[in-house]
């Protein structure tokens, strides 16, 4: 069945119409990936508004090789100015910057990209078996089941996110809030507007992307002052072949941080702790772990392995259960609804073509991806260069453009502001801000799998524990929301003190 | 300091919070005639807003940290950064946004990063254009237009 399919796909996301939207959407990644204040999730947010002429396919294609794009973007930074332009990026810097400055920085790029695309294509191929086999499952869910799987989706980012879990509920409970205020489709009463005409439209997801995470990381980083002295790239084709022959000595770690990144990866949030994980992993097992932190190649392919191997798997969610893993999955989710599909497993039944078109590209996207960094690091590496004064006010215009351009509203434009304001104040007291987008996204499908489970229920919570499923999940969903509460305790049975050290990842 | 500003956005969030719960109590939290009303969502939110605010609250009079949530000095470049896009957003209602982006690029290239007028023209002149053609010629997204455009037949 799968094979066929595929097949089918490749037709689709090889055409030259398609493969040119790749390059294009990989370019524009790359460089949204290095610069300041863009990242993936707005950067496909910005981009959004000009895929609505589009077929949906291009479009999708677009927008996914723009996440390749700025993942591999990351790499960059993170390599060449000891910057993580993304919160997984982190443990990247720990060896890559060293080795940059110890003119090896060729070397760690070429050991980062490849390692992006190793790890991201482990999780297209899981991808492309797992995901009709998990579509098919998910056909027989009921409401039940699906608001189950939201309560795991956002009780895994409480249990799991690290932090003060506290702050991450309050994150999860403002996103859906401000998901409710406007038309209430099912009874056609208008909530939380107080007569208020602009608020009846309610709060676009994509304007709080643009809003919490463009002009709110720009605002967070020239606070912090950042200044770019980078490395020298140190990239040609020796170096990269030469890089290409040490690798393979690190199989081990490409395998070990492929599962560990495609496991934590379908789950909410899990890019980041896979590659610390993987990081962590990696040390342990090595023969030199002191070389660790100094300037170890290991150290750059264990992290890139898993937080790709994760960034991939965050989109076997969204295709097959219609709950985006990620702020970008999560765009992308919006997107679907945009032009018209349903997201969710009859995605796979009623447009395979477009399904398929977007699996095939995964595999053209990344090798078409892994070529382009690693012929035209220098090019990109340059735009950090530009200087600030210059880019600064170049991505706050780029984000008001894409601000409007979604609704033709000024009030976006508004509203885009003071979610950067927002975001800025957020992110310094340590308030997650994805929480907030997915519930933004997920409200009206929480709250309609909720209603329509009380309604077959006549209103008792029973339907959410009783049903098989349902059940399982709501249980390990339950978990994960005590999680917080039993692991200090648990510490404190087994003696070992309570305050872990605490990793704060990025800004 | 950082503690002040905690203390701030929790007590914001409770009211927020107690919003929500009185506009929900107001459409009705219960059980409607064909299942839960509109309230009954948002006043379930509400709620746990509320309370997890409440404990935040709390959590930040008892131990919060008492170092400036932004020192002065580094408060300039963040006002320098957010006044002219502020200052964006209300010229562009003027005087549509390609021209409130030029002359926005335009200040800020000058005012802020004293780039020489070569620099200056080439972007704040250069970034418009593109975003004309891009949005508005290519993919047929239209973005607010003031006099100027009017004036050449857009």
């Amino acid at each position: 069945m799968g094979v066929d399919n595929l097949l089918m796909g490749f037709q689709v996301a090889l055409t030259p119409f398609n493969l040119f939207v790749a390059v294009v959407g990989i370019t524009l990644g790359t460089i949204i990936g290095v610069l300041p204040g863009l990242g993936g999730a707005n950067g496909v947010a910005i981009l959004l508004p000009l895929t609505f002429t589009m077929p949906p396919t291009s479009a999708i294609i677009l927008l996914t090789s723009l996440y390749w794009g700025a993942l591999f973007g990351g790499a960059i930074t993170s390599v060449l100015f000891n910057i993580p332009g993304e919160p997984w990026s982190v443990a990247t810097t720990f060896d890559g910057y060293p080795l940059a400055r110890q003119g090896l920085g060729g070397q760690a790029l070429t050991a980062a990209f490849t390692s992006s695309f190793v790890g991201a294509l482990f999780s297209i191929i899981l991808i492309t078996f797992f995901a009709p086999l998990l579509a098919e499952v998910a056909l027989k869910f009921g409401p039940p089941e699906f608001f189950a799987i939201q309560l795991l989706t956002f009780s895994s980012f409480i249990g799991l996110g690290g932090g003060n879990p506290l702050k991450s509920l309050v994150s999860i409970l403002l996103g859906f809030i401000l998901a409710a205020v406007g038309l209430d489709i099912v009874t056609g009463q208008l909530r939380l507007t107080f007569g208020v005409t602009d608020l009846m439209k309610g709060f676009d997801f994509i304007i709080a992307v643009i809003g919490l995470f463009g002009i709110g990381e720009i605002l967070l980083s020239v606070e912090e002052g950042l200044t770019f002295r980078g490395a020298a790239t140190g990239m040609n084709l020796r170096v990269v072949l030469d890089t290409w022959k040490i690798l393979p000595r690190y199989a081990r770690t490409f395998v070990r941080g492929s599962f560990i990144g495609f496991w934590m990866g379908f789950k909410p949030g899990g890019a980041t702790p896979a590659s610390f994980m993987s990081y962590a992993f990696a040390k342990r097992f090595s023969k030199h772990p002191e070389r660790f932190g100094h300037g170890e190649l290991e150290g750059v392919v264990a992290p890139e392995t898993a937080a790709h191997a994760a960034g991939v798997a965050a989109m076997l969610p969204m295709l097959t259960l219609g709950i985006p893993g990620s702020p970008t999955a999560a765009v992308m989710l919006g997107g679907l609804i945009i032009w018209g599909l349903q997201p969710g497993p009859l995605l796979f039944t009623e447009k395979p073509d477009f399904v398929w078109g977007l699996i095939a590209s995964m595999y053209t996207g990344n090798v078409i991806g892994v070529v382009m960094v690693l012929a035209f690091v220098p090019f990109f590496a340059a735009i950090l260069r530009i200087p600030f004064a210059i880019l600064t006010p170049l991505i706050v215009v780029v984000c008001a453009v894409g601000a409007y351009a979604v609704h033709s509203s000024m009030i976006d434009v508004w509203y885009m502001l003071i979610f950067g304001v927002i975001g800025y104040v957020f992110k310094k007291l340590d308030y997650p801000l994805a929480p907030l987008v997915l519930a933004l996204v997920l409200g009206d499908l929480a709250e309609n799998a909720l209603r329509q489970s009380l309604i077959m229920s006549q209103g008792s919570l029973v339907i959410f524990v009783e049903r098989p499923i349902a059940g399982a999940v709501t249980a390990v969903a339950l978990f994960f929301l005590l999680m917080p509460v039993l692991t200090p305790w648990w510490r404190r049975l087994r003696g070992v003190p309570t305050t872990a050290p605490s990793t704060r990842a990025g800004h | 300091m950082t503690r002040t500003v905690d203390l701030v956005t929790a007590a914001v969030l409770f009211l927020l919070g107690a919003v929500v719960v009185a506009d929900s109590l107001r459409l009705g939290a219960g059980w409607g005639s064909d299942g839960p009303s509109s309230g009954f969502f948002p006043f379930w939110l509400g709620t746990l807003l509320v309370v997890t605010a409440g404990v935040l609250l709390g959590q930040a009079w008892r131990r919060g940290v008492r170092t400036a949530f932004v020192s002065r000095e580094r408060l300039r470049p963040v006002l320098i950064v957010l006044l002219p896009a502020v200052a964006l957003v209300v010229l562009t209602q003027f005087v549509g946004l390609y021209v409130a982006s030029a002359l926005y690029l335009a200040g800020y290239t000058r005012g802020v990063g004293a780039h020489r007028w070569t620099t200056v023209l080439l972007i704040s002149v250069g970034i418009p254009v593109v975003t004309f053609v891009v949005f508005e010629l290519w993919f047929l997204v239209p973005m607010p237009k003031g006099p100027l455009e009017a004036w050449l037949g857009y």
